[in-house]
C-alpha cells in the first residue's frame, strides 16, 4: 500500500503542467462562452429562440448548456494534446485570466448592452 | 409560522447551497495559497491534499446545485408571465420589479447580471477541484499553476458573492412566493 502511495506521489510530482494548463484555459473559454452567448442571444431573436432548450427558463437554458458543452469539448481537446507536455504556462495563464476577466466584464449588463 | 413551497426552494437555493459555498470559499483560498509558495512552504501532509480535493469537490457540487436550482426551479417562477388583466403582480416577481421605476434596475442590472455571472462559479470551481485531484502533492511543484487556480477561485467567489447579493436583494423587493403552504409552528394569538 505504501509502495502504491509513493508511486502515486511520484507520478503526481512528475506530472507536466500541460493538463493543468488545459484545465484553466478551457475553464476560461467556458466562462467567456457564457458571456458571449448571452450577448449574442440578446442581439439576435433567431438565436434567442434557438437557445430555448427548456421553455420555462427561456434562452438562459441554451446559453448555459452550450457554454458547458464548449467548455467540456475544449477541455477534452486540450487535455488530449497537452496531457504529456510541458507548455508555456505563464502565457497560457495570462490568456486564461484575461479571458476570465473579460467574461466577468461582459456579463455585467451595462457593458453587455454596449454591443 | 409558515412558508410557501416556492419560498422553501428559495431558502434551499440561497441559504442552503449558495451560502454554504460562500462560507467554504475562504478555506479553499487559504489552502490553495499554501500551494502557491512552492518549495518555500514546509511539507504539506498528504492528508491535507486529500482533504483539499474533497473540499473543492464539495464546493463544486454546491456551486452546481446552486445554479441548477436557480436556473431550472426558481427562475421560471421569477419570470412567469401574468395572465392578461392581472392587477396584483405579487406572484410575478419580474413583472413586479419592472412595473416600478424605483425597482426596475433590480431586474435589468441585478437579475440580468446574476443569472449569467453565477455560472462562472461552478465552471471555475470544478476546474480547481479537477486540478487538485489530478496534481495532489504535485501542485506544490507548479506554483504558477496553483496561482492561476487561486485566481479562478477568487473570481468564482466574487461571482457567487454578486449572485448572492442580488439574490437577497431581489427576494427582498419581489420575493418568489406561491405554491403549497408549509406550516412549521402554530402560534397562539393573544
Amino acid at each position: 500500500m505504501s509502495a502504491l502511495n509513493s508511486q502515486t506521489n511520484r507520478s503526481n510530482a512528475d506530472l507536466p503542467n500541460g493538463p493543468g494548463a488545459a484545465a484553466i484555459l478551457s475553464a476560461a473559454i467556458g466562462c467567456l462562452a457564457v458571456a458571449v452567448l448571452a450577448i449574442l442571444a440578446d442581439q439576435s431573436p433567431h438565436l434567442k429562440s434557438l437557445l430555448i432548450f427548456y421553455k420555462p427558463t427561456g434562452p438562459l437554458s441554451g446559453v448555459t448548456t452550450v457554454a458547458i458543452l464548449v467548455w467540456l469539448a475544449n477541455w477534452a481537446v486540450l487535455e488530449s494534446r497537452w496531457r504529456k507536455r510541458s507548455v508555456a504556462l505563464g502565457r497560457i495563464s495570462a490568456v486564461a485570466l484575461a479571458l476570465l476577466g473579460l467574461s466577468l466584464a461582459l456579463t455585467f449588463p451595462p457593458i453587455a448592452d454596449l454591443f | 409560522m409558515e412558508f410557501t413551497a416556492r419560498g422553501l426552494w428559495t431558502l434551499i437555493h440561497g441559504m442552503g447551497f449558495g451560502a454554504l459555498y460562500l462560507l467554504a470559499g475562504s478555506g479553499a483560498i487559504v489552502e490553495l495559497a499554501r500551494r502557491c509558495r512552492g518549495n518555500a512552504e514546509p511539507v504539506i501532509p498528504r492528508s491535507d491534499d486529500l482533504f483539499l480535493a474533497a473540499y473543492l469537490v464539495t464546493m463544486a457540487a454546491l456551486a452546481w446545485a446552486t445554479v441548477l436550482t436557480g436556473t431550472y426551479i426558481l427562475y421560471p417562477w421569477y419570470r412567469a408571465v401574468a395572465p392578461a388583466g392581472t392587477s396584483n403582480l405579487a406572484g410575478f416577481p419580474q413583472l413586479l420589479l419592472k412595473s416600478n421605476p424605483a425597482t426596475f434596475a433590480w431586474h435589468s442590472i441585478g437579475m440580468e447580471w446574476k443569472e449569467h455571472v453565477a455560472w462562472l462559479t461552478p465552471i471555475a470551481t470544478t476546474m480547481a477541484a479537477a486540478v487538485q485531484i489530478r496534481y495532489g502533492r504535485g501542485l506544490k511543484n507548479h506554483p504558477q499553476l496553483a496561482r492561476a487556480v487561486l485566481c479562478f477561485v477568487f473570481v468564482a467567489l466574487f461571482s457567487a458573492g454578486v449572485a448572492g447579493f442580488f439574490g437577497a436583494m431581489l427576494d427582498k423587493h419581489a420575493p418568489v412566493e406561491g405554491g403549497s403552504t408549509i406550516q412549521l409552528l402554530q402560534g397562539e394569538s393573544r
